[in-house]
This record gives C-alpha cells, structure tokens and sequence, in this order.
C-alpha cells in the first residue's frame, strides 16, 4: 500500500511538471507571434511615398554607386560600406527587406532595426528605450525607431535647451 | 491705597476677567467684517482634507472652483480622484539618455500651473562634469547654457520630488497640511499650509517651492483641468511641489514631463505591476536612488540604460 502511494506520489508530480513545461512552452510560443505595436506613421519626407509612383518600371540597378539624379541628399552614416538594398526592397519598393530575404512595411521598420540592434529592440518592446505616451495602466502610443533616429543617420542631433532659471540675484 | 483696591472689587475687574475680555475684544476687532461673505467664513472654517466625507469635499471643491471662477475669468475644473487600489507610483529616469534639454520643466510648468513671474520650477536639471565626483550635488550647474545640448564632457540630471516612501518633510509639517497617499504621492493642500517652510528645510532634495507672492500667471495660461491635491491655482504664502502629475496619473495618463521629454529618458509606472516599464528598468539597470543613505526610500529610481 505504501509503495503505490509513493509511485502515485512520483506519478503526479511527473504529470505536474510536465504541465509546468507545457505551459511554459505555450507562454513562449506566444511571444513569438508578433504583437502589434500602437505607432504613428512613418515620417516620410512629403510627397516621396509610395516609392513605386518613381519606381515603378524602373529597372532595378543593384550595383552599389554615388546616387546622381535623386536621393542625393542620402549620405549613408549608418553602417559603413551599406548599400540602399540592405534595407529598402528592390523587388517592392513601397517595402524595406529583413536581410533573410522578408518583406517588411514601414509601419514595422522596427523589426528591420532589431536585426543589428537586438537589445535595443527588446527594451523598446518593453518600454525602456524610446518615448511612449498615453496610459500608464492602458493603451500606449509607441514611435517608430525613424521617429528620432533618421535611419541614414541615427544619431541624435543636439538641440537648443530652454532657458535656465532666474538667478536669485536676477530677481526684482 | 485701601481705597483703590476697594474700588477695584467695586468694578469686579481682576486681572483674569480683564484678559479675558481683552482677548476677545482683540479677536473681534481682528475679524475681517468687510469679508463678511459666505465663501469666506466657509473657507475659515474649512476641515482637514483627509478629514472631510465626501459631501463636505464635494462643497469645497464648488467653493473653489466658484472662487477661481471670479479671478481668472474662466472656468477651471477642481478634481478629487482619490488613489487607485493596488497601485504605487515610481518614476524612472535615464541618465544615460537625458541630455539636459529643459523640456520637462517648461511641460511642468504649463500642465501644473506654476507662477510665470516669480519663476517657480518644480524640476530643475543639474549639470555635471563627466569623471569627476558627481554625486556631490554641491558642484553641480543648474543655470548652465549653452547653445546646444548636450555638451561633450557633461552629463545631466533632473531633480523633482523623489516621492519618498519616508518622507522628511511630512513629519516636518507642523499643521499635517502635507502627507502621503496611499499610492504613494506626497501631496499638499494649499487650504492648510501656513507657509512655515519647514518642510523645505526638512526635504533633502529641494524640491519644494515657495509662493513668496501671489503666484503670477495669466488667466489664459491656466491648465483647467486641476486636481485638489495637485496643479490648481496657489495662493501667496503656501508651498507647492511635484505631485507625479496627480490630475493625470490617477486618470491613466502619463506625468506631462514623461510626455516631453524628445529622448524617451523619462519612465512612469506602477511599481506594485511587475510588467510596468518602470520594474523593468528596476529588475534589469543599474538603478539607484538620490541619497539612499538618509533612509527616506526614494520611489525615484535614476538608471543607466547604457554604457557607463
């Protein structure tokens, strides 16, 4: 009698754990099914997308060169030695391209960030990195990576801070 | 000198009933009759905030939103939004992020209703040498200005109230005019300050400030949506602070200076949600708190998001 118990015993936790396992598994898969991120749109300069309304019919140049007609005003500072096509799609030009060969939107130009910039990626999922806005216990509004950093040249630039504050000898 | 004092006895004056009357005729002549109006005498009589049913606040806040009415010129909503179960506020903030542009504090002023002129800040941001020993407040810059920031060499840090889980300046107070709510916000009403200021001494951090005159903003300036414990209008002579943005924060938002800060250094949440922003930065960042050493459980944690 006192055997069955502790096989019982051993039986259950066993079943126990695998559950455990189980569920844990299921709360991993989870997170890998892209959750949707609350992001303004892209901060396209006016007027220059859809890149295809240019594009379309154009024959695809791939051969890395100094741009001369358009986009001149595009001096790449990000990523040394990079070519237009390590991100933007050159078989749609309306998508940027994941470097595994996937299309993926502007709205989501995050992901292509995080390819490089995995941990950043990770902090801004989770509110760490980047400025939210709207509820802190609801709906928050997020910014896409190209909101601040313009993604050609990502560092932040300097800004004029505001003025200090009255000095107590300035006082009247 | 018989006769005197027999006249006295006559008169029935002794010293106490003299006093006494003395005392009262003093109150009375001090008595402001040409304030004789209802509002007055009900904001004299006025009880403790925490002491008040709901019925009693309800008619304190008309008062006030009736008198407020008459000086600015417009209507200015006075909310009560008491704390949210469950929840204690915490304030993150990045120090390898800030770059020491100001923004928060210019959003304070316009979303907490501060004197324009005298300049009254709630945040001030302090500048220090990179390398050097930072952490003694007493070198740093606060009126420092360049034409753009941030400055190589420099790093920056705002200091507001750190909302203390201990907080020096509520067993200062002399009147229990300031205190902690339950969600861990140091309030202070503005009814029941009397303007000792011991409280300023007694907080480690600056970070109150003192109406020295009748604060100074125009009537078009004034952010409408208050809260009892938070932004509405001040009088001369009472001491204010920041309040996590009460009248936001106990309504979901964000505190105005989270929202304006251009490099995201600023992080809200509540601390008690282990998914808030603010226990991630907690439970993955070197975090720490502005003079831990004094034991006032600061719930504003400065973090190093990167580098050192």
């Amino acid at each position: 009698m006192e055997k069955y118990k502790k096989t019982g015993l051993i039986v259950l936790a066993g079943v126990f754990l695998l559950f455990l396992l189980q569920s844990s598994f299921a709360e991993s898969a989870e997170q890998d099914v892209p959750k949707h991120f609350l992001v303004p749109p892209p901060p396209f300069s006016p007027g220059i997308f859809p890149c295809s309304q240019c594009h379309q019919g154009m024959p695809v140049n791939r051969k890395p060169r100094k741009l001369e007609q358009m986009h001149q005003d595009i001096v790449l500072k990000h990523m040394p030695g990079g070519w237009c096509f390590d991100c933007h799609n050159p078989d749609n030009r309306d998508k940027l391209r994941l470097a595994n060969g996937k299309s993926v939107s502007f709205e989501e130009s995050y992901n292509l960030c995080g390819q490089c910039h995995g941990t950043i990626l990770r902090e801004w999922k989770a509110g760490l990195h980047g400025k939210r806005t709207g509820m802190w216990n609801g709906e928050k509004q997020y910014r896409l990576c190209v909101h601040c950093h313009w993604p050609h040249e990502p560092r932040f630039k300097p800004i004029k801070p505001l003025p200090p504050p009255v000095r107590p000898s300035d006082i009247k | 000198m018989k006769r005197i004092k027999g006249k006295k006895r006559e008169l029935n004056i002794n010293r106490r009933t003299f006093l006494k009357g003395a005392a009262a005729g003093l109150a009375g002549a001090m008595l402001p009759l040409n304030k004789a109006d209802a509002s007055f005498w009900e904001a004299f009589f006025q009880k403790h905030f925490r002491e008040m049913n709901d019925a009693e606040k309800k008619k304190v806040i008309q008062r006030l939103e009736r008198e407020y009415e008459q000086k600015y010129k417009k209507e200015i909503k006075v909310g009560n939004e008491s704390a949210i179960p469950g929840v204690l506020f915490g304030y993150g903030l990045d120090l390898s992020r800030c770059i020491g542009c100001r923004r928060c504090v210019y959003a304070c002023v316009e979303e907490n209703n501060q004197s324009k002129d005298p300049q009254i800040h709630w945040i001030t941001v302090l500048r220090f040498k990179k390398g050097e020993k930072w952490v003694d407040l007493e070198e740093s810059e606060k009126y420092y200005n360049p034409s753009q920031v941030p400055e190589p060499g420099y790093f920056y840090m705002p200091v507001q109230c750190q909302q203390c889980e201990n907080p020096p300046c509520v067993r200062a107070c002399p009147t229990q005019a300031t205190w902690k709510e339950p969600d861990g916000i140091v309030v202070v009403d503005y009814n029941w300050c009397i303007g000792c200021r011991y409280c300023m001494a007694a907080c480690p951090y600056g970070a109150r400030r003192f109406n020295w005159t009748e604060p100074n903003r125009k009537p078009e300036e004034i952010n409408p949506k208050t809260h009892y414990l938070g932004n509405r209008p001040r009088y001369k002579g009472v001491v204010e602070k920041c309040t996590f943005c009460i009248q936001r924060t106990r309504n979901g938002k964000y505190p105005a200076c989270v929202e304006a800060c251009p490099v995201g250094a600023r992080k809200f949440g509540n601390l008690l949600d282990p998914n808030s922003e603010i226990r991630y930065a907690i439970e993955h960042k070197r975090v720490f708190r502005l003079k831990e050493d004094l034991n006032t459980n600061p719930k504003f944690y400065y973090f190093f998001a990167y580098g050192v």
